[in-house]
């Protein structure tokens, strides 16, 4: 055996290294709690390991990178180490925000387990990003979903949290038995699993093929949470831990949508007419239904809920007859929501940590009270809405002007109008912060430094992501497409 | 650097400014040094312009300078400036410089939003490149939610959210015909020149793709430059807006309108332009009687202004929709003075409400005693209004009926007398409505307190009356300047066949 192809690995053995070494830091290191202090050395461990990681991706990589290890179960190439990169960037905002939470008494002995296990999803989605092999590709899936859950359930002695994992659980299994089945109709009709040996085998009239290729995008529809498989977002983005609602919106789902591409294009290229019937209606169910639902929320947990499946249905739109272009304006478009509504999440953190208000109606005169942070979300809001010269405004173009050139006009048009819609209910809480008054707004505070470094953070993404051309083609130098 | 790069560089160096100023005169400082500074330059660009031109310059846009951008996507940072863009970016500097002084008392946020606002307008005017207009005509778009939300009066919220859900659902349409053109030109440059002239790797858009693109381009914009049926939000938004975002609403802001129908739709998409404008003249005709006409009824002065602003806009596209080369100077000439007569006109209804406390016009009466200066200003607005020779809306409406008069076929000359009787309704409802608050005995014992304009309101008002009766004096070294910039527009649009139409019925 060839013991070399290891280091085609780099990003996930590392990981793994960083995995271990805090296990045992949290074993032996940490035996001296103290309440209310977070524990520096579990925060700093896994931040600091997984930023040299992104500097070491972002310096190393080059475009023409493209490898196989194990006779093709693992594959990589430029633009998978690029994804990994922005999931990195966005699980360490992640943990700035979790460490107010994580500071709190009653989850002084739980600490390692949450960076734990959700550096165990992350691995599971490498995993998943790096498959060439369905067995490879569940696995990774499943090592996604699983912590996930015990995430979720995090603070179990609230109610909510616990209904949350449940809901989470059960629809994630159904997923995977949709998935699995759809991966044995596969396996029935050509004898492989490898992704390099499927697309040849594969026929338009071919109704089991047609069959699995459904199922394996109702499987990953639930990952991504697209209508109608987005049943359980409302329900467990508002009961999860906020902390965790956040990294759950962009993380899990932003891999899912890149590992669909790279499927759609490489497994199921002759089948294509029939995928992007499939996603058009999924996209326009997904974006008008969320949309719809969003208005009429009032608590900001379950709207950000709904707000995220209709970003959903945008960021699939690059998926849309898998241009090199759409490529791009996929990952673009990840790299910049990520940024917007971690930012907005973060907010909605430190509000909750030190007021524990989550409706709407709670943030009525916020401007008033804690002008800065409100500033700042509006800006995460207007770029999630597409406002100019937000970096949300960029992508939503870019990734329009994909799915235009990939020809689907129609789709173009509806998903227009429908940022019209998404632009109202954005507004609403605008307004809610500088318009409507309130008897007793939200008291003035101070967020901990750790937020307010994530916040510092997403709002410069927010602000020069666009406006710096640099990001886009950085990305566009790894895309490929059919 | 090219230096009209500079109009977007002062409004972001304002930004800067005002987030660090300190209390209400560093803001007031920032505001007045940019301001002035904006009026200066776009004074500075004109004669410039005017100069260059005179010495034989005749390339049709002047001062470009172009980098790229997003290089996969063919997206140029790319400016430059013909006779239109020279004239919106003086009436541009004219209407921020005397919105910063109406506005005197305003706090910090309030001027952020405005100078957000006024970067928009700004840079709108000096791109050439479809991504960079249609991203400063969006930077322009949402600061009047809050400016409308936060600081108006009225049923502003509802005001402020329709007006900002049409203005952004009309540039959903704008932005699926950008990507048309764009796609339809080959996909390798989004500069308009290169575009109009099938240069820079840009080929001819086809007729019947043409014909899809034209709708929504023309009604994206026209939305905007408030276009009957489309022109709902206007008078709401209007009438709840803060004294000086209605002026800039009105004076700058519906010109992005006018100006993009002319530069995109027009421009870009010559064929669909002959074929279908009469669905647009027909519907930008009725624009201009029934706005003149709801004018009639209305109580409040500003949304008597605002239905007025209606028809005068409607004008502009009406007479772009005409072809001809008189037609459009006129039209270009409207907006400039639409811009100007509207921004006093708002400007002095303001002043007036905030000290009388109302703007129904059956509770004010005799107030040309009590408050002369104000009064004066508000007679002259009224008059430029209804297009009293000798100030600026005479020029540009008697430019607009005589080119649309120039095309000899029955339909067009049918609708433009009918566009003309919206002259006559002017004329009713402005004098009536300064005969009953400007004259006649004053009835209300608060009003008879009222105390006249302050010098920063003197200020803006004078400077403003003075650019309305200049281009009413002395209009000719204007409309040679637009009329220059126009030509190649008009003849882009001749070259392929012009006002032939098979789909017309009534031709």
């Amino acid at each position: 055996m060839d013991y070399s192809q290891f280091l085609y690995m780099r990003d996930e053995i590392s990981l793994i290294a960083v995995i271990v070494i805090l296990f045992f830091a949290d074993l032996f290191l940490c035996a001296d709690r103290k309440e209310g202090q977070p524990s520096k050395i579990l925060t700093v461990i896994p931040s600091l390991a997984l930023f040299l990681q992104t500097i070491y991706v972002m310096v190393g990589i080059s475009p023409d990178l493209q490898a196989e290890a194990f006779g093709g179960m693992y594959q990589t190439n430029g633009m998978m180490s690029v994804v990994k990169a922005i999931l990195n960037i966005g699980t360490i905002i992640v943990f700035l925000m979790a460490n107010g939470w994580m500071a709190r008494s009653e989850n002084t002995l739980k600490r390692g387990e949450f960076y734990l296990l959700t550096l165990c999803t992350l691995l599971g989605m490498y995993f998943m990003v790096s498959a060439g092999h369905f067995l490879m590709f569940f696995i990774g899936l499943e090592l996604a979903s699983i912590p996930m859950t015990a995430l979720i359930a995090f603070t179990k002695n609230h109610q909510e949290s616990a209904e949350a994992a449940a809901k989470y659980i059960l629809t994630a299994l159904f997923s995977s038995g949709l998935l699995l089945y759809g991966i044995s109709l596969l396996y029935g009709t050509c004898g492989t699993l490898y992704f390099n040996d499927i697309a040849p085998l594969l026929s338009d009239c071919n109704w089991m093929q047609t069959t699995a290729l459904v199922l394996f995008i109702s499987g990953i529809g639930f990952k991504i949470s697209l209508v109608p498989f987005h049943l359980w977002t409302a329900d467990t983005y508002q009961g999860a831990p906020t902390t965790v609602t956040g990294y759950l919106s962009v993380i899990s789902k932003g891999a899912a949508a890149f590992v669909l591409f790279v499927i759609l294009a490489k497994v199921f290229a002759p089948l294509m007419e029939a995928w992007n019937t499939i996603m058009m209606w999924l996209i326009v169910l997904s974006i008008t239904i969320a949309n719809i639902f969003a208005v009429r929320q009032n608590n900001i947990k379950r709207f950000m809920a709904f707000s995220a499946i209709s970003q959903a249905g945008y960021l699939v739109l690059g998926v849309m007859s898998c241009t090199a272009q759409g490529m791009t304006a996929l990952v673009y478009y990840l790299f910049v929501y990520l940024v917007a509504n971690l930012g907005v999440f973060l907010i909605i953190n430190v509000t909750e940590q030190n007021s524990e208000k989550v409706l709407i109606s709670d943030y009525n005169g916020f401007y008033e009270t804690n002008p800065k942070l409100s500033f700042i979300m509006t800006l995460c809001l207007f770029s999630l809405a597409g406002i100019p010269p937000f970096a949300g405004f960029f992508s939503k173009f870019f990734i329009f002007m994909a799915a235009f050139k990939a020809g689907f006009p129609i789709l173009v048009f509806i998903a227009l109008v429908n940022t019209v819609i998404s632009l109202y209910y954005y507004l609403l809480i605008v307004k809610a912060m500088y318009i409507n008054k309130s008897k007793s707004p939200i008291a003035t505070f101070q967020s901990d430094k750790c937020s307010l470094a994530g916040i510092a953070l997403c709002a410069l993404g927010v602000v020069l992501a666009g406006i710096l051309s640099q990001v886009y083609e950085y990305i566009n130098a790894f895309s490929y497409g059919l | 650097m090219n230096f009209l790069s500079l109009f977007v560089l002062i409004p972001l160096l304002m930004l800067a400014g005002l987030w660090l100023a300190k209390g209400q005169k560093g803001v007031r400082a920032v505001m007045v040094a940019g301001s002035s500074m904006l009026l200066a330059l776009s004074i500075a660009l004109t004669v410039q312009f005017i100069a260059d031109r005179t010495g034989g310059q005749t390339a049709e846009m002047l001062y470009t300078a172009n980098f790229v951008w997003f290089e996969p996507l063919n997206i140029h940072y790319s400016v430059g400036v013909d006779g239109i863009s020279v004239a919106m970016l003086l009436l541009s500097g004219v209407i921020v410089f005397t919105g910063t002084f109406v506005s005197w008392d305003m706090c910090k946020e309030y001027f952020l939003w405005f100078t957000l606002l006024s970067m928009g307008v700004f840079g709108f005017f000096i791109s050439v490149d479809m991504f960079m207009m249609f991203m400063f005509y969006e930077i322009a778009l949402i600061p009047m939610y809050l400016l409308i939300g936060v600081w108006g009066s009225g049923k502003k919220e509802y005001s402020a959210m329709k007006l900002t859900l049409m203005l952004m659902g009309a540039s959903a349409f704008l932005m699926l015909g950008i990507f048309g053109i764009f796609y339809g030109a080959g996909g390798n440059t989004m500069n308009i020149i290169d575009i109009a002239n099938h240069t820079g790797g840009a080929q001819a858009i086809s007729l019947s793709q043409q014909c899809i693109w034209f709708p929504l381009t023309f009604v994206g914009f026209g939305v905007l430059g408030a276009m009957f049926p489309f022109h709902t939000w206007s008078p709401d938004g209007h009438a709840s807006a803060p004294t000086a975002v209605s002026m800039l609403h009105a004076g700058v802001l519906m010109k992005l309108g006018g100006y993009g129908c002319f530069r995109i739709a027009i421009y870009l998409l010559p064929e669909a332009a002959n074929e279908l404008s009469w669905i647009f003249l027909i519907l930008t005709g009725t624009g201009v009687v029934y706005g003149a006409l709801s004018a009639c009824v209305q109580t409040d002065l500003k949304y008597l202004n605002a239905y007025s602003s209606v028809s005068h806009c409607g004008m502009v596209l009406f007479a772009i929709l005409m072809l001809t080369t008189t037609a459009s100077t006129g039209a270009i000439l409207q907006m400039l003075s639409h811009g100007l007569m509207t921004a006093l006109f708002f400007a002095v209804i303001g002043m007036i409400y905030h000290r009388a406390h109302t703007r129904d016009i059956r509770e004010l009466n005799g107030l040309m005693r009590i408050i002369p200066f104000l009064s004066v200003s508000f007679a002259i607005a009224g008059l430029a209004n209804l297009g009293l020779p000798g100030l600026s809306g005479f020029v540009a409406e008697m430019t607009i009926f005589v080119g649309s008069f120039q095309n000899a076929d029955t339909f067009h000359r049918v609708l433009t007398i009918m566009a003309t009787t919206s002259i006559v309704v002017a004329a009713v409802y402005i004098l009536r409505m300064i005969g009953k608050i400007l004259y006649g005995e004053n009835t209300n014992a608060e009003h008879a307190k009222l105390h006249d304009a302050h010098w920063e309101e003197r200020l803006a008002v004078i400077v403003l009356i003075f650019c309305i009766a200049g281009i009413g004096l002395a209009p000719s070294w204007l409309s040679h300047l637009i009329e220059g910039s126009v030509t190649p527009v008009i003849e882009n649009v001749k070259t392929v066949g012009h006002l032939i139409s098979q789909s017309n019925p009534f031709q």
